[in-house]
């Protein structure tokens, strides 16, 4: 196994061989082009050669941009020899394939949008292109990001670089493993439920969904428009500052997003806990879940607590709600968003002599099976009669555990708890079962459905060592202190890494 | 029983685009008349991934409507997606509002009746919503055209107050004037920006309750409504006096056969899903927000009406053209300021230039002179310095040529001559080559002072004054 590159200590820096600049992380990469030790070209390249060697095993990638990638590397080279250098300027990004890109194919991993290519770009990817970010490709998701392990994108699977007979995740995966792979730098992703924490914690790399409304969604193809967000997956807390800081603030072209002030996320890493209250909700510790991983998340917080944390045991009473309320809202939202794709304008069209059969052979055709049933689920829901008991029921639940939060948020600063009940399950082993694998979301969904703010991050490994991983959520726009705590974490850990 | 032993029950349904620059959620063009989807972008065309983000303009134009129809401005408002599948609609749901329409009650005053009786039709609702695109079938292909996709509407729907085809028209024209005042819609039915659907039931005069009704869509002209009404009246008295019920179903109207006819279940029997927007924010419209649309509002049609019969002592059918839009009540108004005798400025406003004005068919400021310029007129024929004949003369000279008032008189020499002693001759020499004339003038043929009257303004070329003429025939026939 390689020796660790993560942190940002002077360690990495002379391990790191030429030909493998694509193990640095973004400050160190940032630090290097600079001062011209490296070029975006020699960083890109790296990039783009590892992709070519693993990614046939990984998975990771739906379309490689490489023509592309290489011009915006020399680009970004010219822009760093005049010293007009942002943070991102040059470093290799991975996109989840759900980010419209403008001129790249933008699939959102299902057929129905095999050949679709945008003209136009997500906020996100316009603001990291103006940056001189590099965009290497766009990676595999489960389609339309239903699904927690990436076995639902209707082109192939994508493996956790750990084992590769089992998944990365999702419906992030592809993201999460490329970054876990070194394929790129970092990478973009989006959470509905968990689509980023918990491909995080599988590939034993950072996560983070923001608050929502804290990064825009425009252009991002939506599945669930009040819980989506967008947010970085790196191989460091500090790098996933950076992304923030680079992605987050208010636009103009999406009315639910604040425009509350956006901090300096890199200047808030002060590594500093002591006096932080740390909120350890009971009912994220239950009957079944792995032990290892319960045991690696206790001992995560004692460790908080030996640095000078205070540990605060809270109560979340409808936790156990929050499953069921997120599958009536998600698929009641994802109904009315996919209706779009009826083969009229753009994407897949099966020819018919009238409407209605055109759009039922294109959709037939153009979804896949967990699409069907969550866009028939919230059909349902909405529909005449079943509204009241079921969507406007959800809603509901939904008030009840947002003030469950922000009764918390009384007593503590910031909440710790596991990322997932269980580490990386095998390839095909939830997927004869739809509720088993919704339950791999059950620490994650409530924070969406309460808009916080919540970081995954590893903090040990398993048996057969697979990445556990500690999940910290904050208030609505309490990004600063959960990137604290975990970049303070992060200090005293030194994270594996995966042999491909 | 008899037809007439039953009543209509009627509400109508007004869709009608705002005259807003731009569309309810992006920056398109929200005009009418450029090529097809010429007019589009992303957001519009409901790409994978865009957001809608609401024209603030397009809120205070309903504001406004909802405050000239007296209804409540609702502080706390929602978009809803309405789902349904069709070809013009992008996103496979219309941003429409649900249970929090922006404006909620109101009414609309009806012009008095010939018999003076005032009526007033109660709305229920004014809410925002999107337009869809629009379906072209053409050389066996179906094409569509997103120009209009997302142009904002607001949907008037009044409450079934409405109890004859005639009363239907009087509350949309009164609505569409309304709404032309406000400088909220173009009133456009030709154009589709002035749509109309009507629900229709029958009932025994006397009875309270309701009966079954039908919705007949499809009506883009008044005379439409009128005859559909007419048509879907008489067609559910007769099936009730024939034994039959009236089902609820909804109706397109064949303009070419002039009747109704029932759509299949499959094209409108749809469950629309309606659930909260979550990519809109709730609108909120504060106090001072209100206030501050209620300042700004023209004066309306009733007000104005109230105002012409006080102040100018108009009969209610002159008020009724004068102020039937915004256009023809400002121009009457600097006219009337201008002159003395308003009643000649109405008739003159009402027969001369709105002539012109419809014959054009383009505005105001392109058809018509400049209202100083025809209250310029109006003042030379009451100073007698131009007669009426020699007015209508130099107006339509103005049309045509667009000069102004005094220098087309001038040119055109229409001025009149009130010079006694030049007309006194004119007369003398007119009864001196007529002397039979006289003579049976004199012995009781009274009908031949207008014959000589005529000789003299022939005489003197149209231009002599006629009431000079009068005078001095009178005495010189006398004497």
């Amino acid at each position: 196994m390689p020796p660790a590159i993560n942190g940002t200590g002077a360690l990495a820096q002379n391990q790191i061989m030429p030909s493998e600049l694509n193990r640095l992380t973004i400050a160190e990469a940032r630090d290097r082009l600079r001062r011209r030790a490296i070029s975006s070209r020699e960083l890109t390249r790296d990039c783009l050669d590892r992709i070519a060697a693993i990614d046939s095993k990984l998975g990771a990638f739906l379309t490689i941009s490489e023509h592309a990638a290489l011009e915006q590397a020399d680009a970004a080279d010219k822009r760093l020899a005049t010293g007009d250098a942002p943070a991102l300027c040059g470093i290799p990004i991975g996109v989840k394939d759900v980010f419209a890109t403008r001129g790249i194919r933008t699939t959102c991993a299902s057929r129905i949008l095999e050949n679709f290519v945008p003209p136009f770009d997500a906020t996100v990817i316009e603001r990291m292109r103006a940056d001189g970010a590099v965009f290497v490709g766009k990676t595999n998701m489960d389609e339309f990001a239903m699904g927690s392990s990436t076995e639902n994108s209707a082109y192939k699977p994508t493996r956790n670089p750990y084992d590769l007979d089992r998944v990365p995740g999702g419906s992030s995966g592809g993201s999460a493993a490329a970054v876990a792979a070194d394929e790129c730098v970092a990478a973009l992703g989006t959470d509905t439920g968990g689509s980023i924490r918990l491909p995080a914690a599988f590939c034993g790399v950072v996560g983070m969904k923001p608050t929502y409304s804290r990064v825009s969604r425009y252009g991002v193809i939506a599945y669930a428009s009040s819980l989506d967000q967008v947010g970085p997956f790196t191989k460091t807390v500090r790098d996933t500052a950076i992304v923030m800081n680079a992605i987050a603030g208010g636009d103009p072209r999406d009315s639910t997003c604040s425009t509350r002030a956006v901090p300096d996320y890199e200047g808030a890493l002060s590594g500093e806990v002591k006096g932080l209250r740390i909120g350890v909700p009971k009912e994220y510790f239950v009957d079944g879940m792995q032990p290892e991983v319960e045991r690696a998340v206790r001992a995560a917080i004692a460790g908080y607590e030996r640095t000078g944390a205070v540990i605060v045991p809270i109560s979340l009473p409808h936790t156990e709600y929050a499953v069921a309320a997120y599958y009536l809202v998600a698929t009641a939202e994802a109904s009315a968003n996919l209706a779009r794709y009826d083969g009229v304008r753009y994407g897949l069209r099966v020819e018919a002599d009238d409407n209605i059969t055109l759009y039922n052979r294109t959709r037939a055709r153009g979804f896949g099976t967990e699409v069907k049933r969550r866009i028939m689920l919230g059909t349902f829901a909405l529909s005449a009669g079943y509204y009241d008991a079921y969507y406007l029921k959800a809603q509901k639940v939904r008030t009840l555990i947002r003030r469950d939060f922000e009764k918390a948020f009384a007593d503590c600063d910031i909440i710790a708890t596991p990322t997932t009940p269980a580490t990386a399950f095998k390839i095909g082993e939830k997927t004869a079962d739809p509720l088993q694998m919704y339950l791999s979301d059950i620490f994650t969904i409530s924070v969406n459905l309460a808009g916080l703010p919540g970081l995954a991050f590893p903090c040990g490994y398993d048996g057969h060592g697979l990445p556990i991983g500690l999940q910290l959520i904050g208030p609505a726009f309490g990004e600063e202190p959960i990137l604290r705590a975990a970049d303070a974490w992060e200090r005293s850990f030194t994270p594996r890494h995966p042999a491909l | 029983m008899a037809a007439e032993n039953y009543e209509a029950v009627i509400g109508l349904e007004v869709h009608t685009h705002l005259l807003t620059r731009s569309k309810l959620f992006c920056g398109c063009s929200a005009g009418f008349g450029a090529g097809p989807n010429d007019n589009v972008c992303p957001v519009c065309m409901g790409m994978p991934g865009v957001l809608p983000v609401l024209n603030e303009r397009a809120v205070e134009l309903a504001i406004r409507a909802g405050l000239a129809a007296h209804a409540e401005i609702t502080p706390l408002s929602v978009f809803d997606r309405k789902s349904y599948f069709y070809p013009d609609l992008p996103k496979g749901y219309q941003v429409s509002q649900y249970d929090l329409p922006i404006c909620r009650g109101g009414y609309i005053e009806l012009p008095p009746a010939a018999d003076g009786a005032q009526k007033r039709v109660r709305l229920v609702r004014i809410h925002l919503e999107e337009d869809a695109g629009k379906n072209i079938h053409e050389a066996g292909a179906s094409l569509v055209d997103f120009n209009r996709s997302g142009v904002p509407l607001v949907e008037i729907v009044s409450e079934p107050d409405i109890r004859s085809a005639d009363e239907a028209v009087a509350y949309l024209r009164e609505l569409r004037t309304l709404l032309l005042y406000l400088e909220a819609s173009d009133g456009k039915m030709e154009e589709g920006s002035f749509r109309c659907d009507v629900n229709v039931s029958v009932r025994p005069h006397g009875t309270e309750k309701f009966g079954v009704r039908t919705e007949i869509k499809n009506l883009n002209s008044f005379r439409y409504v009128e005859k559909a009404i007419a048509y879907e009246t008489a067609r559910q008295i007769d099936l009730i006096e024939s034994g039959g019920t009236v089902a609820q179903e909804t109706h397109l109207f064949d303009s070419e056969r002039e009747e109704t006819r029932p759509m299949r279940s499959k094209e409108f029997a749809n469950d629309y899903r309606y659930f909260p927007e979550p990519d809109l924010p709730p609108i909120r419209v504060g106090a001072d927000m209100v206030e501050a649309i209620r300042a700004a509002m023209p004066e309306l049609p009733a007000a104005r009406r109230a105002r012409y019969a006080a102040e100018f002592g108009l009969t209610p059918y002159e008020v009724g053209v004068l102020t039937q839009d915004r256009e023809t009540a400002e121009y009457f108004e600097v006219v009337a300021a201008a002159v003395e005798n308003r009643k000649a400025a109405a008739n003159w406003v009402m027969t001369e230039v709105l002539r012109v004005v419809r014959e054009s068919g383009k505005s105001f400021a392109v058809a018509a002179p400049p209202p100083a310029e025809t209250a310029a007129l109006m003042r030379m024929v009451e100073g007698s310095k131009i007669s009426l004949t020699a007015a209508k003369t130099a107006f339509a000279a103005m049309v045509k040529a667009g000069g102004g008032a005094a220098a087309t008189v001038e040119s055109l020499g229409l001025a009149q001559v009130s010079d006694e002693a030049e007309i006194a001759a004119a007369c003398e020499r007119v009864l001196g080559a007529e002397s039979a004339k006289v003579a049976e003038y004199r012995a009781g043929r009274d009908k031949l002072f207008g014959f000589f009257v005529g000789q003299v303004m022939k005489a003197m070329g149209g231009k002599a004054n006629p009431k000079i003429i009068n005078d001095i025939l009178r005495r010189q026939l006398a004497g």
